[in-house]
């Protein structure tokens, strides 16, 4: 099962993140995703959230306790949601837009300016878009195919071809950071081999 | 059952795969069903589903109305639905309380409404964005005097969708008010949707009168206790009221005919109850706890219920559909097999008191109770099955 | 011969009333009567079928017209009968639904369905008998009650301000206003007739006697006494501004046609926004195509 939270601040389209991605996983997917939101006015303006619970099966309990992704666009929900992310589960953030604070947790943070990214595009309010499509690439929860299936009915109809874009500008940066991380990956495990066997050399 | 049976207009219907929230499925259960009026007042958690009635009925063709308040949305339905269309509105406690006037009237008159409870925390203005399920004796007994009404409870946005549909095809069959009482989590939860073909929908007509326009008695019981109903405009000149009446519809006021009318209006209910309680029943054959749950509540247990088997427990699930009338019977009968009940719900244990009633003593009913504003941590429930199973 | 069977021995009204249900309730002197002869008068010279035409009642004195009127008639709850004349009305729009309720009912506790249904231009005729108080539970202060006359819940005399109902009328946009007595028996036939052909928000009070109560309580005399006070003291005005149109105890009663004026009813103002946003996607209501 995952548990999965967007958040950032009312605007920004955090909720239609999560109605995106429920619709893609259950619809187009062939998994079973409930989505909540959070309501009531302590949702509007401030920190707002919305969350999936994906299974292979029916969810049966509907609300994300220890989400394994959080996705935070806004200061104020990194603040409030980090502490609830489980043990070596992914935090992504809107780079412009969180500092992170030091932690000694394990988790995974993956960072990409998708505010930025959208407001070269022509608009921020694309950034929601941006956004998916990165956390698409990083997490494999989904697939970019459902993702587009599910955004007619979601973005206006006019919007639909400029909302791929978003979405796909994220997933492809989400694509370099996962190589680059590859590359960085194999090149300590490189060295750590070297380091190893020099290890071993210096110990004989 | 004097009951005629067609597919579904498939002007209402929204066939299709879809990502929906339970007060989105209320709609299109309502529109599938052939519901063509809805008027009512916007409260939270409920709004969703006269949004959007709003916008999906001006291409369908009926009516949308948004009335001063919720005493006025029922009378507003029962006015309608004696004009002859299927009617309903959506409200959540505190405007479910101002309904309870004019549902009473829905039941002296029998006329067909639907009405849907989108349950929050109570009471008074409680827990207006937070889930409950504190509603459900006041479903059953919010209105003065002595009644009997149909409720069911759906766990999903789809069974939003199902059982909306099921709550017109009973309301029309028994000339009486049907609930469907969801709560906030089920209501704002989206997922999967699926809505047949209209031709897959089976849809009950209203039980229309045809003979002799003279001869027409408006609350003369037929054969299964149902009487026959016509529509305003079309000649009979009848007469309804909500006093005490007689099978003409006029008012007599004496105990006589106050036993013979509130004693119909609850016949034909209890007596048909075998034709409308809806349960799902799990591993209950052999079990030694039977876990009794519905609406979202059901699901969380569902999850206990997983976790109890693996440790070992001997669970069977009972998951009510229909609330009232309630199950009674098949209560009984599990009471004299097993070893405890354990009754999880979003409130200090309504309808424990039902499974307790029903089960005469036989057996110690465990209840799980929440104040609302959350659903049950499962393990909550483990908890207490692994107690009553000691 | 038996009596029913001579002329003399049937009422000219047969048609419209449930001979079956008489005698009704109503005490000897008692104006609600007039009222509904008055209403059944208009319906016959409206050439409207009646089938087509709705009674809705409230409780009280007067919501028990909707047991007597032999049309389809709907005896509701207290102060309900507007909205629940709403949903008849929109359901079937061919239907002429006329709230025929007291004082108490439609603009005490039903005050707010009243307002509202006003403002939207409702297409229904409301006729509010009004006799200055809660007869059916005993006379009790009403929101009708002019200053000074004494009830069983205002024992030393009523000291709040009535309503001045065709000024309440107009303000939340009735298209359709008048005032009359139960002594103006052809001017209320008129009236009621005229609504009945009108659309739109139509409101007509009826000043009438409670003699049991309202003229005992305050020592007014009989209905006789009751039908002289109207006799002289009420004044024709027609477009009267509605504003002056107060009743003091036992003082001027300014009656007349305030409000006669077009106006696009609610479903009216439904089809013609709705077709004018939705285009060729609209399906409308109760328009004969």
């Amino acid at each position: 099962m995952n548990e999965i939270r967007f958040s950032g601040f009312g605007g920004q389209g955090i909720i239609r993140q999560g109605l995106i991605l429920g619709k893609a996983l259950s619809l187009y997917d062939n998994k079973f995703a409930t989505m909540t939101q959070s309501f009531g006015p302590e949702a509007r303006g401030s920190a707002c959230s919305s969350q999936v619970v994906v299974a292979e099966e029916r969810v049966l309990y509907p609300y994300v306790t220890k989400p394994e992704v959080l996705v935070a666009m806004s200061q104020e929900a990194y603040d409030k949601y980090e502490p609830e992310l489980r043990e070596g589960g992914i935090l992504i953030i809107d780079s412009d837009l969180v500092r992170l604070k030091p932690s000694k947790r394990k988790i995974k943070i993956y960072s990409i300016p998708s505010t930025r990214f959208a407001e070269e595009i022509g608009n921020r309010i694309y950034a929601n878009l941006v956004m998916l499509g990165f956390f698409t690439a990083i997490t494999k929860i989904v697939t970019p195919e459902a993702i587009k299936k599910a955004l007619p009915g979601l973005v206006p109809s006019r919007y639909i071809d400029i909302n791929i874009k978003a979405f796909d500008k994220g997933y492809n940066y989400g694509l370099e950071v996962l190589e680059k991380e590859a590359q960085e990956k194999a090149e300590e495990e490189k060295t750590e081999k070297t380091q190893k066997l020099k290890g071993k050399g210096t110990k004989k | 059952m004097n009951v005629r049976k067609k597919s579904a207009d498939p002007k209402g219907v929204l066939t299709g795969v879809h990502y929906l929230d339970g007060d989105y499925a209320i709609a299109e259960g309502a529109l599938a069903a052939g519901c063509r009026f809805f008027a009512g007042y916007p409260i939270t958690p409920s709004t969703e589903t006269a949004e959007r009635f709003a916008e999906r009925i001006p291409m369908v063709g009926g009516v949308f109305i948004q009335m001063e308040d919720e005493i006025a949305s029922v009378a507003a339905l029962i006015g309608a639905s004696w004009a002859g269309l299927k009617a309903m509105t959506v409200t959540s406690g505190p405007g479910f309380s101002l309904m309870m006037e004019n549902i009473g009237l829905a039941c002296m008159m029998e006329v067909p409404i639907v009405i849907a409870d989108v349950q929050r925390g109570g009471p008074s203005t409680g827990l207006p964005t937070l889930t409950g399920q504190g509603d459900m004796q006041q479903v059953k007994w919010g209105s003065h005097g002595d009644y009997e009404i149909i409720a069911l409870s759906p766990d999903s946005p789809q069974e939003c969708f199902d059982l909306t549909i099921k709550a017109f095809n009973l309301s029309e069959m028994f000339r009486v008010p049907v609930f469907i009482m969801t709560d906030e989590c089920v209501g704002h939860m989206h997922e999967k949707v699926v809505i047949p073909p209209a031709e897959e929908i089976e849809i009950v007509e209203r039980k229309w009168y045809e003979g002799p326009k003279d001869k027409y008695l408006p609350y003369k019981p037929d054969v299964d206790l149902v009487p026959f109903m016509v529509k305003a405009g079309d000649g009979y000149r009848f007469h309804t009221t909500g006093l005490t009446h007689d099978e003409r519809g006029y008012p007599v006021i004496n105990a006589e005919c106050q036993d013979w009318c509130v004693r119909h209006l609850c016949d034909k209910i209890r007596l048909n109850a075998d034709k409308i309680i809806e349960y799902k029943e799990d591993e209950t054959d052999n079990a030694e706890i039977v876990v009794v749950s519905y609406g979202i509540t059901s699901r969380v247990a569902w999850k206990a219920i997983q976790d109890a088997r693996k440790a070992g427990i001997k669970v069977g699930s009972l998951r009510l559909i229909t609330i009232w009338p309630f199950p009674d019977k098949r209560i009984e009968e599990l009471a004299g097999k097993i070893k405890a009940f354990v009754v999880p719900e979003i409130n200090l244990g309504q309808i424990k008191r039902e499974v307790e009633r029903a089960a005469k003593g036989k057996v110690p009913v465990y209840p799980v109770s929440h104040c609302g504003g959350w659903v049950h941590n499962p393990d909550n429930i483990l908890k207490v099955i692994k107690e009553a199973a000691k | 011969m038996k009596p029913e069977d001579r002329v003399e021995g049937r009422h000219p009204m047969e048609e419209f009333l449930r001979m079956d249900r008489m005698p009704h309730i109503w005490c000897s002197g008692c104006g609600i009567g007039i009222v509904v002869t008055s209403f059944i008068e208009a319906l016959q010279k409206s050439g409207l079928d009646p089938n087509k035409v709705c009674v809705c009642s409230g409780i009280g004195c007067t919501g028990r017209v909707a047991g007597y009127v032999k049309l389809d008639s709907f005896h509701t709850t207290h102060g309900r009968p507007v909205p629940f004349a709403t949903g008849l009305k929109l359901a079937n729009p061919e239907l002429k639904v006329v709230v025929f309720s007291g004082d108490g009912d439609i603009v005490g506790i039903g005050g707010n369905h009243f307002i509202h249904a006003a403002r939207r231009n409702m297409d229904i005729v409301v006729i509010c008998v009004n006799n200055f108080n809660y007869a059916m539970t005993g006379g009790q202060v009403a929101a009708t009650t002019p200053i000074g006359a004494n009830l069983s819940t205002a024992p030393y005399g009523n000291f709040e301000y009535p309503f001045n109902l065709p000024y309440l009328a107009e303000a939340c946009g009735a298209t359709y206003v008048a005032r009359w007595t139960c002594l103006h028996i052809r001017r209320v036939t008129k009236s009621i007739q005229e609504a009945l052909q009108k659309r739109g928000f139509s409101f007509i009070e009826v000043i009438t006697p409670c003699v049991t109560l309202y003229a005992r309580r305050n020592r007014l005399g009989d209905g006789l006494n009751l039908l002289r006070y109207y006799y002289e003291n009420s004044e024709i005005r027609h477009g009267a501004d509605t504003r002056t149109l107060d009743i003091g105890y036992q003082g001027k009663i300014i009656v007349g046609k305030f409000v006669d004026i077009e106006k696009p009813t609610f479903l009216d103002c439904m089809n013609n926004h709705l077709r004018k946003v939705l285009g060729d996607k609209y399906q409308p209501w109760g328009v004969k195509s």
